[in-house]
């Protein structure tokens, strides 16, 4: 089931400069592991304490996981998956 | 110039025209004493902040400055269809010096970009020179650079038409 992934500059390290990549799974939670499982340490940098990131936006379809379920949020085929780092500081 | 570690494919200078100079030193007057944010959009690998990207600063707040969640995907989806990226990401300190906070260097996820610093504090909403800084941020390690403001950006980005000093823009 796959759904492409669109990666930011700052992550494209861990998919050979890739700008978007194939994964699979039926939530949010499980794409993440597949991607993991093709790219190594790309978990790390999306996920910390068994949440997203703060700092880190994923988008379905263009909508806010946040406001999907989180993780939690559900994947069907032909899904677009936006990740992006957010632009903040103090 | 301050720093000359910097890898050699990242600019040691951020060269702006007058006309984005001042929209940004306009922004950054106008939201004080909340933070103002936004970008400056280029041609992908171009190194010419050609496109002035005002953001609203979704934390509203004179410490803290976070593009909001939907804008911040409309303006890289919009980036990303004209081939472009933030060549500059600026944000206004309305208290302290226009160095990047912690926070700043801990966020910073754009390593081509220059991050630009305007400090309001001593003028706030009024007229008066502001503080207007550059720095590359990556991987935690701040680099100061040097801002030469133009009249326009040259055609041929290998022979930009300087002009020294650029009084104001320190």
């Amino acid at each position: 089931m796959p759904v492409e992934v669109r990666i930011p500059t700052i992550l494209r390290t861990y998919t050979d400069d890739q700008k978007s990549v194939q994964a699979s799974g039926s939530s949010l939670s499980a794409l993440i592991d597949d991607l993991e499982a093709n790219h190594p340490g790309l978990k790390d940098r999306l996920i910390e304490g068994g949440d997203l990131r703060r700092f880190v936006n994923v988008y379905v379809n263009d909508e806010d996981v946040r406001f999907l379920g989180g993780l939690e949020a559900p994947l069907t085929d032909g899904d677009q998956v936006v990740v992006l780092p957010a632009v903040a500081g103090g | 110039m301050i720093g000359t570690s910097r890898p050699s494919t990242l600019g040691s200078v951020l060269i702006l025209d007058r006309a984005t100079y001042d929209g940004i030193v306009a922004h950054a007057k106008r939201d004080h004493p909340d933070e103002a944010c936004g970008v400056v959009a280029g041609p992908e690998g171009s190194d010419r902040p050609e496109r002035l990207v005002e953001m609203v600063n979704a934390a509203g707040s004179p410490t803290f400055y976070e593009f909001d969640s939907t804008d911040l995907l409309r303006l890289y989806q919009e980036m990303d269809a004209r081939d472009e990226e933030p060549v500059v990401v600026y944000h206004s300190h309305t208290a302290t010096e226009a160095y990047p906070s912690r926070t700043d260097i801990g966020l910073a996820m754009e390593p081509r970009a220059h991050y630009v610093l305007v400090g309001t504090g001593e003028h706030g909403n009024n007229e008066g020179p502001v503080e207007f800084r550059s720095y590359r941020i990556v991987d935690g390690a701040v680099t100061e650079e040097e801002i030469t403001v133009v009249d326009s950006l040259s055609v041929s980005p290998t022979t930009p038409s300087t002009r020294p000093g650029a009084p104001d823009a320190r």
